[in-house]
């Protein structure tokens, strides 16, 4: 065996090792994939998507207060979680080069990878149980919330320092004060990433169960108040499944096909949102043709 | 002739590195001012002393003065922004801001410092567009984006949007150093009509450059100031063997 034949077994050994590891990592993912829908899918029809839970596995249950639940937890969440992420990233890029930045950097990257549970729990102390909220949509979208920050907060330093430094440099050489270049430029031009991580932050949220057990907790009724408990997609999964009626077990299916959708439906906004931006000089070259036309 | 910004014992620094060594400099109203020397001599740095650029990169810090009009702008009491406004700024690499169209970014300081008065907004494009000698060029595309124009029409733009605040003076960072022969002449040409009314500092590498359209130069070496004279004088008859050396070519 000469050395170019060597080269052409390891080759082949190395990529035939590589596709075997795709597969490994693609199967499970597609497996699940076939299930949710397999399973899930008969369950789902107009009364199942628009009634409420009951938790007794009749006929003419559903699971619609808990798709409200999530998108009610999602959007609470989202109201605290968003702003306060945006602006510490924007702090930390643009404001950050000292010891403050460097620790809030430090605690955003522990935070990022803390279990999700040990936010409940802290959620659970300080609204539920020290501020007396009681289990609540408040209380769960306050956990959620503290999830979604560090996400936010890491793209958004992120999708700025991408923002080239000429940028920044050229709009303060104009006389802009600081704030408002950052604002009005670097922002700007950071749109795409920081949305990005915006719905990436979404999507994680939407799915998550274990701090929603301490602090949103859960109720078969339709609710909307932030101050009651309220049913969310993962726990209606989470609670059918553990029951042993068939029929609540396919309702946990049917939540999960949900969730999925929900979720799926973000990354794709997520993605046509980053296609448009290479679309977005010919929106500049609309407006301005129209209101130079006006002028005309 | 009357001098509009004058550095007196100007260090600047980055961290520990000492960039701008004791500079004093007079540089004259209404008059090109070239800044030459090697790489890495420091004369970036001096200019961006003089409209408090150099304060923005990490770790940089200024001592000594810098006068504009006779007044020091590092003076406590003295608005970075207001002294950007009174003293624009070129780049080296044109950096016109890639989400506005050629329009927007020509008033982006007018607008970014809340002008929102169309007509002034619309006389200030044509004006500082026709400053530039960009406007022929790009009138029928005012609403393409700021990007889509080649390298020397791009820094033509950042030069317009430069004027549109309107400065007393203009610095200059290397402007041609990204540009092919023809964009440069272009800038220069430019430059040459300019000088009556706003007084331009020019640092450049390259030493014809500078001859060519610099009514004074100053040569800088490892952040000091060497020699600063007419550039015909520079040029022919320096003063100090380092500077002949330099022009002539025998290091640099």
């Amino acid at each position: 065996m000469n050395a170019y034949e060597r080269r052409r077994l390891k080759n082949l050994l190395a990529s035939g090792l590589a596709f075997a590891c795709v597969v490994l990592a693609v199967v499970p993912l597609v497996y699940i994939l076939i299930e949710v829908v397999r399973i899930g899918a008969p369950a789902i029809d107009w009364e199942f998507l628009t009634s409420r839970t009951k938790g007794t596995g009749e006929p003419g249950e559903g699971i619609g207060n808990a798709i409200l639940g999530t998108l009610l937890l999602v959007l609470y969440a989202s109201a605290i979680g968003l702003p306060v992420g945006i602006f510490t990233g924007i702090y930390v890029s643009e404001f950050g080069n000292n010891s403050i930045g460097t620790t809030i950097r430090f605690f955003n990257d522990v935070l990022a990878n803390f279990p999700s549970i040990v936010v409940g729990l802290l959620a659970y102390s300080l609204v539920v149980d020290y501020l007396d909220v009681g289990f609540s949509l408040i209380a769960g979208a306050f956990a959620l919330s503290i999830i979604m920050i560090p996400i936010v907060a890491n793209t958004t330093e992120e999708a700025l320092r991408m923002v080239p430094n000429s940028l920044r440099e050229g709009a303060l050489a104009l006389g802009v004060p600081r704030r408002r270049a950052v604002m009005r430029i670097m922002l700007v031009n950071a749109k795409a990433g920081v949305v990005t991580g915006a719905l990436l932050a979404v999507a994680r949220i939407a799915g998550e169960t274990a701090p929603l057990i301490l602090t949103a907790f859960y109720s078969n009724y339709w609710s909307a108040s932030p101050f009651e408990p309220i049913a969310s997609l993962p726990q209606t999964i989470f609670r059918n499944y553990n029951s042993p009626s068939d029929e609540l077990l396919q309702q946990a299916w049917g939540a999960a096909l949900v969730l999925i959708t929900i979720v799926l439906a973000i990354n794709i906004s997520v993605r046509l949102l980053m296609r448009s931006r290479l679309r977005k000089s010919k929106a500049v070259r609309r407006t301005w043709l129209k209101r130079l036309s006006l002028k005309a | 002739m009357a001098e509009k910004i004058v550095t007196q014992g100007l260090n600047a620094f980055f961290g520990d590195v000492h960039a701008v060594k004791n500079v004093d400099l007079r540089i004259p109203e209404k008059a090109i001012t070239a800044i030459i020397g090697p790489s890495g001599c420091g004369k970036s740095t001096l200019i961006r002393c003089m409209n408090r650029m150099h304060e923005v990169v990490r770790g940089a810090r200024v001592e000594g003065k810098v006068l504009l009009d006779g007044k020091d702008i590092y003076n406590p009491m003295t608005d970075a922004v207001q002294v950007r406004t009174r003293v624009g700024m070129v780049f080296q690499k044109p950096n016109p801001f890639p989400t506005m169209s050629v329009y927007d970014n020509v008033v982006a300081g007018l607008r970014l410092n809340g002008e929102k008065d169309w007509k002034k907004l619309d006389s200030a494009v044509e004006q500082s567009l026709r400053l530039a000698a960009l406007w022929d060029e790009v009138k029928t595309q005012l609403d393409a984006s700021g990007v889509s124009l080649s390298g020397g029409q791009q820094q033509r733009l950042c030069i317009a949007r430069a004027l549109a605040v309107k400065p007393e003076v203009l610095l200059l960072d290397e402007p041609c150093s990204a540009l092919d022969p023809i964009a440069t002449a272009k800038i220069e040409d430019l430059l040459f009509d300019l000088k009556d009314r706003y007084t331009i500092v020019i640092v450049t590498h390259n030493m014809q450059q500078a001859a060519r359209v610099s009514d004074f130069t100053a040569f800088m070496y490892l952040g000091e100031l060497i020699e600063f004279g007419a550039t015909k004088k520079i040029f022919e008859n320096p003063e100090k063997e380092l500077t002949e050396k330099y022009i002539t070519g025998r290091f640099g």
